[in-house]
C-alpha cells in the first residue's frame, strides 16, 4: 500500500504549489519553517502576497546568492533572506501582535497529525528528547486561515489525518484546510470534508488511508498539480 | 550624562552567581557575542538565562552553557544547527529548561518591562505547555494566564548608541533586544558605533536611554553564524 501511494502521490513542491493557488493578491502570510517555505516560490502570476517571519520582518523575498548573506537579515528558520521594496522591521512583541491579534490572513504550517476537529500536532512527537516549540503555538491562533501542508500518511504508512491526535497538540480546533500529498480537505464542524483528490486514487482508497471519515458534501474535484 | 563604558568587563562585572540574565538575539542575529564572552571570562555560576534559543555550536550562549555558567534556560526553541552542548546537559539532567512559546516569551518580557504582572493569551490553550496555568473565557474563547518575566540584567546588541543610552538596531537583529532592555534591573548594550548626542535622529530611536544603564562600543561585532562556520570555540 505504501509503495502504491508513493508511486502516485504529489511531491512536497506540488503540495506547496497547490496551497499557493489559494493565496490571494495582497494578503499577509506566514509560512512555517521547512517545507511550507516552498509556497512562496509558487505564487501565481499577477498575485503578490506579503510574507511575515516571526523574528521581525515583513515583506521579505528570496534567499540571497551564496556569499551575499547578511546574518542580521534572517528568517525564523535562521536562513538568510532578502528584502522586497516596502519591507519593515519590528521587534518580537509587535511581530506576535501581528500573529495573535488577527492581522495575518494566512498561516501555512507543517504537521505530524491533524484531527477532524482541527486540532494540530506539530511541535512534539511526545517521545523523550529536547522539547522545542518556537512560534508554532502562537501561529495557530490569530491568522484568519490556518492551513496545513503534509504527506497524507507517515513514512510507515500510518494516517496523519485522524479522529483525534495521539501526539501532544500545538493548538485546539485551529486548522481550517489541509493540503496533503493526495487531497485537499477542509475542516468544517468537526469533520473532514473532501474537496479535491488526485485522480489516481479512488475515494475508497483515500478513505482507507485516512483516520477519520471523509465527508463528501460537494463534487470532489480532481487535484492536478504540474511537475514543479 | 554619559553612559559610555570603557570596557566589556565593566558591563558584566555586576552579574554574580545565581543572577537571571536576559540575552538579546534570535539565533545569531542580534546576539551580543562580545558581551556574552566577557561574561564567560568573569565566570558567574548558576545563572538563569532568558533567550529565544539555547545556543548553537561552541560560542555565545552555547559556550556559556559549556563553561558551566548556566543552571536554567528559559527559551522557546532549544534546537539549532549544532545544539549538542545544551542537548547533552539537558538529557543528563544537568540543566533546567522552561519552554515558552515564542510569542508568549516576547509578551512576558514586554509585560515585565511594562509593569503588567500577568495577561491572558490564546497561545498554548489546551496544550501540555498550559498545564497548571489559570484559564479564563473572554468573548466565548478560552485563554491562558501567563506571568511577566523580569531579569536582574539584560545584555543586548544594538547598532547605534548615544551617550544617553538611546539605541537603534540593524535589520532583524532588533528581535528581542528592545523588549529585554525594558525588563531588567540593569541593561547593558554593545553597539557597533557610539555617536554624539543627536547622532541618532529622535524619530529613529527604538530604545530610549531610560531603559539603558551602559553602552560599550564594539565596532566590528562577531556574528555567531560566521563563527560557527569557522568552527570557532570560546574560550
Amino acid at each position: 500500500m505504501i509503495d502504491a501511494i508513493n508511486a502516485i502521490k504529489l511531491t512536497n513542491a506540488q503540495i506547496a504549489w497547490r496551497a499557493a493557488q489559494d493565496i490571494e493578491d495582497g494578503v499577509y502570510v506566514n509560512l512555517g519553517i521547512g517545507f511550507p517555505e516552498l509556497v512562496a516560490k509558487f505564487q501565481p502570476e499577477g498575485r503578490e502576497a506579503v510574507f511575515h517571519t516571526e523574528n521581525g520582518v515583513m515583506g521579505f523575498g528570496e534567499a540571497p546568492v551564496e556569499g551575499k548573506e547578511d546574518w542580521d537579515l534572517i528568517n525564523a528558520g535562521k536562513k538568510a533572506i532578502t528584502l522586497k521594496p516596502g519591507a519593515a522591521f519590528f521587534h518580537h512583541a509587535d511581530s506576535f501582535a501581528m500573529v495573535r491579534g488577527g492581522h495575518l490572513d494566512v498561516a501555512i504550517l507543517g504537521a505530524y497529525q491533524v484531527a477532524q476537529n482541527g486540532d494540530l500536532a506539530n511541535w512534539s512527537t511526545g517521545k523523550s528528547g529536547v522539547p522545542a516549540v518556537g512560534g508554532a503555538m502562537d501561529l495557530v491562533h490569530g491568522a484568519k486561515r490556518v492551513a496545513v501542508l503534509t504527506d497524507h500518511i507517515t513514512k510507515k504508512g500510518a494516517p496523519k489525518l485522524l479522529a483525534e491526535c495521539t501526539m501532544p497538540v500545538t493548538g485546539v480546533g485551529c486548522v481550517t484546510r489541509v493540503y496533503t500529498s493526495l487531497a485537499v480537505i477542509d475542516i468544517e464542524d468537526g469533520h473532514f470534508v473532501l474537496r479535491e483528490k488526485i485522480p489516481a486514487i479512488s475515494v475508497d482508497d483515500l478513505q482507507a488511508v485516512t483516520g477519520a471519515e471523509l465527508q463528501l458534501t460537494s463534487v470532489v474535484k480532481d487535484l492536478i498539480a504540474p511537475k514543479v | 550624562m554619559d553612559k559610555t563604558l570603557a570596557s566589556l568587563r565593566e558591563a558584566v562585572d555586576g552579574i554574580g552567581d545565581g543572577a537571571t540574565v536576559m540575552i538579546g538575539g534570535f539565533g545569531g542575529s542580534g546576539a551580543p557575542i562580545e558581551l556574552i564572552h566577557a561574561l564567560i571570562d568573569k565566570g558567574p555560576k548558576d545563572l538563569t538565562v532568558i533567550n529565544n534559543n539555547a545556543g548553537n555550536g561552541h560560542v555565545g550562549i552555547a559556550a556559556m552553557i559549556e563553561q558551566g555558567l548556566v543552571g536554567k534556560m528559559i527559551c522557546s526553541f532549544p534546537r539549532s544547527a549544532d545544539p549538542r552542548v545544551f542537548t547533552e546537559l539537558y538529557l543528563a539532567g544537568k540543566i533546567e529548561l522552561e519552554l515558552v512559546p515564542q510569542g508568549t516569551l516576547a509578551e512576558r518580557i514586554r509585560a515585565g518591562g511594562a509593569g503588567i504582572p500577568a495577561f491572558y493569551t490564546p497561545t498554548s490553550y489546551g496544550t501540555d505547555l498550559a498545564k497548571g496555568k489559570p484559564t479564563a473565557e473572554f468573548d466565548g474563547r478560552m485563554y491562558v494566564q501567563e506571568r511577566w518575566l523580569k531579569a536582574d540584567f539584560a545584555i543586548i546588541k544594538a547598532e547605534l548608541g548615544d551617550p544617553m543610552g538611546n539605541l537603534s538596531y540593524r535589520m532583524a537583529a532588533r528581535n528581542f533586544n528592545p523588549l529585554m532592555a525594558t525588563a531588567a534591573q540593569k541593561t547593558f548594550a554593545q553597539v557597533s558605533q557610539i555617536v554624539p548626542l543627536g547622532g541618532i535622529d529622535p524619530e529613529q530611536v527604538v530604545t530610549s536611554g531610560i531603559f539603558v544603564d551602559g553602552i560599550v562600543e564594539i565596532s566590528s561585532p562577531q556574528q555567531e553564524e560566521i563563527l560557527n562556520r569557522e568552527g570557532a570555540v570560546y574560550p
